[in-house]
């Protein structure tokens, strides 16, 4: 099959979404410039013009708001971030109207409406342009919650956003951008509320949320040379959440390792153990782990951010002690930071 | 007759810089040029990525900040933006601390944490920066309140771009400022773009400073290439603040003459020209100033290359510093949180 990035395939998913329905706005800070959002929009804004993509102020509460009424009255925008952080300025209208409207009118009314926004890591970016904030949305009932992975997963997605008439948040780490996948040409649509089974496994359960998916891959690889089995399920909406097939999964290994991109206290990691100790008590071989992110703000220097993120050891750390194998060696020397191969700035 | 005297007497004379001290007036100028100075060794270091975070550099807009913190006491107050180099190094920030922060280690000024977009120096007033666009203009708010409860005349600065005209904080802000008529200026760096975004595109009028009238506060339109008006237009808001007159909304017109965030020219991008750009490099802020006050008899050229050669040994003194500086110690991640 064609392979694409995955910022191709959020390219593709917004024109293809846009062509077969008129009601599709794309706006947001910068979506018409060159850059188009790191190549997301300026494809949309070709295609379709100023009147369905257009730049906006920097007055992002204003707008969601804009969103939300424009919603009610019969158009689905779709808004962009260049960072899920500036989200932090919507939270009123995001949580107060647009999750809650249709709800508080006794169902007259739906708000149809898709807010993109990206979680950035690396390069410095330090406290304010970094985090990784899921956990926020995905507490409020009203709203649904994605985080795709894959370019597949991305193009399918976001269709299935942009055709649904309720408000959707699609969270998307910056370094996934750059990565390719096979990808149908077709407009396809892939329901919400679906985890997707990236390698099966007998041995320990990972779930993994968005790029940590990645790093659970290489994290197999590594417990695989060691003869150990990892199942990885990449949870791609977090609400709805796939209890079931998490469950289904732990049920057979009896054990769970939890990889998310955000924090650690009161995340996705802490809501996914909940629901697995409901469920699967008495069934579980070992505690579950979760390799998330400590309970610190990011910082600039990039020789802190290499201890700040945690990656493939980590979580292969976490799968042996689960099986309680021996961890491997650890050496004492401390690398220095490493330039970036693939991102760096400026951007 | 004194040398201005005799720079008068040849057809010299400068409206412009009457009744300002050449000791004044040589600090304006030794101000920009250690800021352009220090973001030109930034650019040319910049590639070898070892700096490792996204800078923004006032490049063309120094005479705002030389301009207005020229205006303030190490004791009052100032907050900034994503674009904070200028402001820090104005407001008498040091220079090693700065680098060092650039290039993430501990002995930066937040030793590490913060890197270039959030450059702090509580020692002489410069409270931090938010890379939150208008983010940082209510703290203005609350430094100045602080101020004016302990009975102290300290006066605080929030500097801000254009676009954080279009946030509904900075209207908020306005509005509890002239309200409780604190000590603030509201200083706007209107260099015409946000990002790759031109003005005219994100607010229908090509001016911030009116705003100011719907909470009946002083709106003052002032040339922000110019460090001498900056400054004039600063001390006439600081005073006001002072005597309890309350806040003012400076507007300085200013250009940044690279990209958004980069070392870079960006004109390959297309959304602004060779020609703007060109229009505004020939009023290069600090060359300008440097004629000017060579022409007045006020900074002669050599007394001018000794200043510039100590800023030059300044800024390589910083990097060297900066470079030979330890990354700060994993367990400093946990520091500073609770
Ligand atoms: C709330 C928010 N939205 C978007 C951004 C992304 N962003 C960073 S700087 C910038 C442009 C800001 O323009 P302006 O305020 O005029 O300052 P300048 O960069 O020109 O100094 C944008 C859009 C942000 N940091 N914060």
């Amino acid at each position: 099959m064609r392979q694409i990035k995955y910022r191709e395939a959020i390219d593709e998913a917004t024109r293809q979404a846009m062509a077969k329905d008129e009601r599709i706005i794309v706006l947001g800070v910068g979506v018409d410039d060159a850059k188009g959002i790191f190549g997301t929009t300026r494809g949309a804004f070709e295609q379709f013009g100023s009147a369905r993509v257009f730049d906006t102020p920097l007055s992002e509460a204003a707008l969601t708001g804009m969103c939300v009424g424009a919603g009610l009255r019969g158009l689905h925008p779709l808004l962009v971030h260049a960072r899920n952080d500036f989200l932090l300025l919507t939270m009123d209208q995001i949580v107060n109207n647009a999750a809650k409207w249709r709800y508080m009118c006794g169902g007259k009314l739906r708000v149809p409406l898709t807010i993109r926004a990206i979680v950035g890591r690396g390069w410095g970016q330090a406290a304010q342009h970094s985090q990784s904030l899921q956990a926020l949305f995905a507490h409020v009932p009203g709203l649904a919650v994605i985080m795709p992975a894959t370019p597949a997963d991305a193009k399918g997605l976001l269709m299935t956003a942009l055709s649904m008439d309720s408000p959707v948040i699609c969270l998307e780490h910056r370094w996934l951008y750059e990565k390719s996948g096979p990808v149908p040409e077709d407009p396809y649509y892939i329901p919400l509320g679906q985890a997707g089974v990236v390698r099966e496994g007998s041995d320990v359960t990972i779930v993994a949320v968005s790029h940590m998916v990645l790093e659970a891959v290489q994290a197999a690889e590594a417990l695989a040379a060691d003869g150990i089995q990892a199942e990885i399920l990449d949870v791609r909406s977090l609400r709805p959440l796939d209890s079931d097939s998490i469950a289904r999964s732990v049920a057979k290994t009896g054990r769970l390792v939890i990889a998310d991109t955000g924090w650690k206290s009161f995340g996705v990691s802490a809501e996914i153990a909940a629901r697995i100790g409901e469920a699967l008590f008495g069934r579980l071989k070992a505690p579950i782990r979760r390799v998330a992110l400590p309970d610190v703000p990011t910082p600039a220097s990039s020789a802190l951010e290499q201890v700040y993120y945690p990656g493939p050891r980590e979580i292969a750390a976490a799968a042996r002690r689960c099986l309680e194998v021996a961890l491997p060696e650890e050496s004492a020397e401390r690398p220095a930071p490493a330039r970036p191969r693939d991102f760096h700035g400026p951007f | 007759m004194s040398r201005p005297q005799r720079a008068a007497a040849r057809g010299g004379a400068d409206e412009v810089l009457r009744g300002l001290s050449p000791a004044l007036l040589t600090d304006l100028y030794v101000s920009m040029r250690r800021i352009r100075r220090a973001e030109e060794m930034i650019v040319q270091l910049y590639p070898e990525q070892e700096i490792r975070c996204p800078t923004h550099l006032s490049i063309g807009q120094e005479a705002v900040a030389a301009g207005v913190c020229r205006a303030l006491r190490p004791t009052d107050t100032a907050v900034s933006t994503h674009r904070c180099h200028a402001h820090y190094l104005a407001k008498g920030g040091d220079l090693r601390a700065m680098f060092a922060e650039l290039y993430g280690k501990a002995t930066g000024c937040c030793g590490g944490k913060g890197g270039s977009m959030h450059l702090t120096a509580p020692e002489v007033g410069m409270l931090g920066a938010s890379a939150i666009v208008a983010g940082s203009i209510p703290l203005a708010l609350g430094c100045a309140l602080a101020a004016s409860l302990t009975g102290s005349d300290e006066v605080s600065v929030a500097f801000f771009g254009d676009a954080a005209a279009e946030q509904g904080v900075t209207h908020e802000s306005l509005g509890v400022a002239a309200l409780r008529k604190l000590p603030v200026l509201f200083v706007c760096e209107n260099n015409l773009y946000a990002t790759n975004s031109p003005l005219k595109v994100r607010q229908v009028t090509p001016d911030i400073a009116p705003r100011a009238a719907a909470d009946l506060m002083p709106g003052v339109i002032v040339d922000g290439t110019d460090a001498v008006a900056v400054y004039r237009a600063a001390r006439t808001a600081v005073a006001r603040a002072r005597e309890g007159g309350g806040p003012t909304l400076i507007e300085a017109k200013t250009y940044r003459w690279r990209e958004h965030v980069g070392p870079n020219f960006d004109i390959d991008l297309g959304y602004r020209t060779q020609a703007e750009l060109d229009r505004w490099m020939a009023k290069d802020p600090v060359t300008r100033l440097a004629r000017r006050l060579l022409r007045a008899g006020v900074l002669p050229a050599a007394r001018r290359q000794a200043l510039e050669a100590a800023v030059e040994a300044e800024v390589a003194d910083a990097v060297a510093f900066a470079r030979s500086s330890p990354f700060p110690e994993p367990e400093s991640l946990y520091a500073d949180v609770d």
